[in-house]
């Protein structure tokens, strides 16, 4: 751990404060609301507020994760060099893909 | 008025694959655990080796692992530290054993070097001699943290030093704290730096195992977070 990845990590997870609040309150709401799939992807599809709300979260979840889980891998695991990059960058970009992934499907019309 | 009780004392022999060799010692009235160490040595056993200088707390030399605490021996009563009439004393944690009671420092001390523990005078003999008010903010926070006796029990109580070999440790952060608040110090960026990068300050987790052993009293981990808001501040400003 170093200052930039110290940074990053932390700015990360004061960015996910506020949208992991709000992603709860829309699960709620979608819940208990009563929204069919139907319901929800007629708001979702071509909506650019929710492209950005998740666009964020999902970045700044793979970002904060993979430099836990880089020093994770290092204290508990013992890897160093360039074995814990890989795997920090691998499990970050992972995590990205899963979830724009998971963003083009209920975004794209 | 010596007490007529005796306890049993284990006692690391050897290097990393030794073992504990239990001594019958007798108790004796404010005996410390050094005294302990030192009575097994001169009477039972002269091959035992360990470290002491001072024997008042100043030296930092004598620290050791007591019932699983890193502790100062010369100033722990072991009427404070006998369990049903037992104690175990064994080399401090994190370093490696050389023989006994005695660990290798050789890379704790290598630490306060690369943390640049040493100030980095700016002027000659010539300048005149700064003035350094008692009630100075950077002077306070030094005087928090200036009265450490390079011991090393905090840098075996930390885990992260444990997991990370590469992490400078509560004990020598400390010390870069003390110069990271002295104005008259001329090395500031490059000790900033080396805070900085890669087990560095910011590999430290606040687990506070350093302040809660730390013999003097001392907050490692509270420099520390001073260490972390400084050079994040000099790395957001573009000054690493
Ligand atoms: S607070 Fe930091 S330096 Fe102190 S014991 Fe925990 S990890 Fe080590
Ligand atoms: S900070 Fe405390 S425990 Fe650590 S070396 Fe200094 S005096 Fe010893
Ligand atoms: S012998 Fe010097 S501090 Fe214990």
């Amino acid at each position: 751990m170093n200052v930039r990845l110290y940074l990053l990590q932390r700015a990360t997870a004061a960015i996910m404060v506020p949208l992991v609040l709000g992603h709860l309150a829309v699960i709620y709401y979608a819940t208990r609301g009563g929204l069919t799939a139907a319901d929800i992807l007629a708001r979702t599809r071509g909506s650019i507020g929710w492209g950005a709300f998740y666009g964020l979260f999902v970045l700044a979840a793979a970002i904060h994760g993979a430099i836990g889980v880089r020093t994770i891998a290092s204290e508990w695991a013992g890897l160093r060099g360039g074995k814990l990059d890989l795997l920090m960058w691998s499990f970050g970009l992972t995590l990205a893909a899963l979830g724009l992934r998971a963003m083009a499907a209920v975004l794209l019309p | 008025m010596a007490m007529a009780m005796a306890i049993e004392v284990s006692i690391w022999r050897g290097r990393a694959n030794g073992r504990y060799q239990t001594f019958t010692v007798p108790l004796d009235q404010s005996q410390t655990v050094l005294d302990v160490v030192t009575w097994v040595q001169r009477k039972l056993d002269p091959t035992l080796a360990y470290r002491f200088a001072c024997r008042v707390g100043m030296c930092g030399s004598c620290a050791m692992t007591v019932n699983g605490r890193p502790r100062w021996t010369c100033r722990t009563h072991i009427s404070k530290v006998v369990e049903a009439g037992r104690v175990e004393i064994g080399p401090l944690a994190n370093m490696p054993i050389i023989k006994d009671l005695v660990c290798d420092m050789a890379e704790f001390f290598a630490k306060w070097q690369r943390a640049k523990g040493a100030f980095a005078p700016g002027k000659s003999r010539h300048d005149p001699i700064e003035r350094i008010s008692p009630a100075a903010a950077e002077r306070v926070a030094a005087d928090a943290a200036i009265e450490c006796i390079n011991c090393a029990v905090c840098y075996a109580a930390c885990d992260t030093v444990r997991w990370n070999e590469n992490y400078l440790g509560p004990a020598a952060l400390n010390r870069a704290w003390t110069l990271v608040n002295d104005v008259r110090d001329a090395g500031q960026r490059e000790r900033l730096a080396a805070l900085a990068a890669d087990g560095g300050c910011h590999a430290c987790h606040s687990h506070h195992s350093c302040q809660e052993h730390c013999p003097k009293a001392l907050s490692p981990v509270r420099s520390i977070a001073g260490l972390k808001r400084r050079s994040l501040e000099a790395y957001v400003r573009g000054e690493l």
